[in-house]
């Protein structure tokens, strides 16, 4: 592995040009490609994904997921039908999957607009990399996650008078107050700025799939989608300061959903939830969820769509240590949960806390802390960084994981309230499982739409990282 | 009727590029640009492109964002139907700042997003380069360097000329069909 990654070194020094490629002492480092590829072969190797016709492997899985998330309509046309006693909500467990799916699908979302907002503002030059495929999955994820909120309200038609500021026949506002309304506003803003970050950044490179179109029709959809985008340098200097200006409120509000998110438990008073260490401990978790998806997605995309050569281990590593670091700012937050626990003297505070660890969900809670913070110790060896089997094997783990502390927050803290007389059980009907999986479907199927036919890796944005395609004196 | 789009040519270097702005802009041009693959740095100082906007449109359009929802907030819950829930005040500041945030961003991102277009006078589906074949591998691995012909200190030959001595490769006049 040394002997290639020097070889690759020795390459990015060659200058070609006179000097264009001057290298500065913060350049010797590993490269962000393999080889030397030239910006030809960016549009090549992008353009080709989406301009080639699918392959079996793609029409065989998009059929599948297609079919999970067919399943997942026809439940959710049940669900709304019938109602929600289809589910396996009960009192006291009055949310159960439906908001551990939601805030599951946010926090997936969150790792797009980090790589895509927080991370430009850090200059972290290998986000450009994958930045497009993530921002993709927060589209597609916070798709996901509304449609649990939606269906849990059980009359959805009516919905409209709860979500939105609109009076309803009695002349009544929603209540400004709830935390659940705060909700509203910050995934659907969060929605909204993703959805168009992302299709800022995609304009050049339809413009450049514009170019290249041969069929009349297909040249038709580009041109239309890419706005007549012309590559000129008076658009691109607005263009940036654009991107720039998104990626500064981007940042704010990635941080913002999660902890508006954890409100939603928060600002309660049920012991369990009603803590202040939940808003950080929610954003870490969301970060710690998306990264560990746009890994188990990215490693397969990386080698079916042959994007090796961009795609690097170097990345693979650099996602690798952002989960370490946010798995380990997980992991603090549930042994501080305890400990304020104990700290506070309270004792229904106490007793959900050894419940949770100890009780009936034991099972579900230890394997949240063994996927979330035991497995992803590994990551401490370098080795095990850059090996994409055992990363994309942990990150699955992350993935369950994640979902399964959204469970453990929601239904140990619910199911034994104050009245033991009251205490219960959770189990999920088919219908829970069948709309969970038929998300999982959608997302996949979207996923999979994308990988085919939008450009994968940001163009123009991977082409001005290039070795040597910037002027020299600017270069640095 | 066929018109005169300007004279165009081709780069390969960055640091040309550069220096072929600046020589471009000094000989007392206004109307030329540079089509590049990506935004190259540098390329706004020497060819003398003043600062946008934007960013007081993305300021404005928040301010705007945050007034509304004070405004929704207060209004809705003071005025409207004023309700008492659990002995609070109608309207505090405290509760409605998630609300006031959220809509300040959204407010400033449709505002930057829309202004970058409207000030780049997009959409629009038609460009007097858009059949040179320089124009389309400006999309992909080259800088294009146009001149248009209205500018006043157009003429076909000298800015041929000039551009073919900046380092300029197949410079060439491009004519477009007038619509």
């Amino acid at each position: 592995m040394k002997n290639v990654t020097d070889r690759h070194r020795q390459d990015s020094w060659d200058v070609e040009g006179g000097g264009s490629l001057a290298v500065s002492p913060d350049e010797i480092r590993e490269p962000l490609f393999e080889g030397t590829p030239g910006l030809r072969d960016v549009t090549e190797t992008v353009s080709g994904v989406v301009e080639g016709k699918p392959t079996k492997l793609w029409y065989a899985t998009i059929t599948l997921t297609s079919g999970l998330a067919a399943w997942g309509i026809l439940t959710i046309l049940y669900t709304v039908v019938t109602g929600i006693g289809v589910w396996g909500n009960n009192q006291p467990i009055g949310w159960a999957w439906d908001i551990t799916n939601f805030v599951f699908w946010i926090g997936i979302g969150h790792a797009g607009t980090l790589i895509s907002a927080i991370l430009f503002l850090f200059r972290q030059k290998w986000r450009t990399a994958i930045n497009r495929a993530a921002e993709a999955m927060t589209i597609f994820a916070v798709i996901c996650a509304l449609i649990f909120p939606i269906i849990h309200t059980g009359r959805p038609w009516v919905a409209v008078y709860w979500l939105l500021p609109l009076p309803n026949q009695m002349e009544m506002w929603v209540n400004f107050r709830s935390p659940l309304l705060w909700d509203v506003f910050a995934v659907s803003t969060y929605f909204t700025v993703s959805a168009m970050f992302w299709y800022v950044g995609l304009v050049p490179d339809m413009a450049t799939l514009r170019n290249r179109a041969k069929n009349v029709f297909v040249k038709r959809i580009w041109t239309f989608v890419s706005l007549g985008w012309t590559g000129a340098n008076r658009h691109w200097h607005r263009y940036e300061k654009a991107y720039l200006i998104l990626a500064g409120i981007s940042t704010p509000l990635v941080l913002s959903v999660h902890t508006i998110v954890s409100f939603d438990f928060a600002v309660s008073v049920i012991p369990g939830w009603h803590t202040t260490i939940f808003p950080p401990y929610f954003v870490a978790g969301a970060i710690f969820s998306g990264f560990g998806m746009v890994l188990t997605l990215m490693i397969l995309a990386r080698k079916l769509l042959n994007l090796e050569q961009f795609i690097t281990r170097k990345h693979i590593e650099n996602m690798n240590k952002v989960l370490m670091a946010t798995g380990l700012m997980v992991g603090y937050a549930y042994g501080m949960e305890f400990f304020i626990a104990w700290y506070s003297g309270n004792p229904y505070e106490r007793f959900v806390f050894i419940n949770r660890a100890f009780g009936p969900y034991s099972w579900a809670y230890w394997t949240m802390v063994t996927c979330n913070v035991f497995i992803p110790q590994l990551f401490w060896f370098k080795n095990i960084r850059r090996n994409l089997i055992i990363t994309w094997v942990i990150s699955i783990f992350v993935n369950i994981g994640m979902w399964f502390e959204r469970f453990v927050i929601i239904a140990t803290s619910l199911h034994r309230d104050f009245l033991p007389s009251s205490w219960g059980y959770f189990i999920p009907t088919w219908v829970d499982v069948s709309i969970f999986a038929g998300t999982v479907g959608l997302f996949l199927t979207l996923f999979l739409l994308f990988a085919k036919y939008i450009p994968v890796l940001a163009i123009s944005e991977v082409k001005g990282i290039l070795p040597g395609s910037q002027p020299s004196h600017t270069h640095h | 009727m066929k018109k005169t789009a300007g004279v165009t040519g081709l780069f390969h270097d960055p640091d040309q590029v550069l220096k072929a702005a600046a020589e471009i802009r000094r000989a007392g041009y206004r109307k030329f640009d540079f089509h590049t693959p990506y935004p190259l740095h540098g390329l706004d100082d020497a060819m003398g492109v003043k600062r946008t906007v934007l960013p007081w449109i993305s300021l404005g359009a928040g301010i705007v964002g945050a007034a509304v929802a004070t405004h929704l907030q207060w209004w809705t819950g003071a005025v409207d139907y004023p309700l008492v829930i659990g002995g609070k005040p109608l309207f505090a500041f405290e509760p409605s700042i998630p609300i006031i945030f959220e809509l300040t961003v959204l407010f400033s991102a449709i505002a930057t997003v829309v202004g970058m277009f409207a000030l780049n006078g997009l959409p629009r589906w038609f460009s007097k380069w858009q059949d040179d074949p320089h124009f389309v591998r400006s999309m992909d691995d080259a800088f294009v360097v146009t001149v248009d012909a209205d500018d006043a200190q157009y003429d076909a030959g000298k800015t041929r000329t000039l551009l073919e001595s900046l380092g300029a490769e197949q410079v060439r006049e491009v004519e477009y069909e007038d619509q």
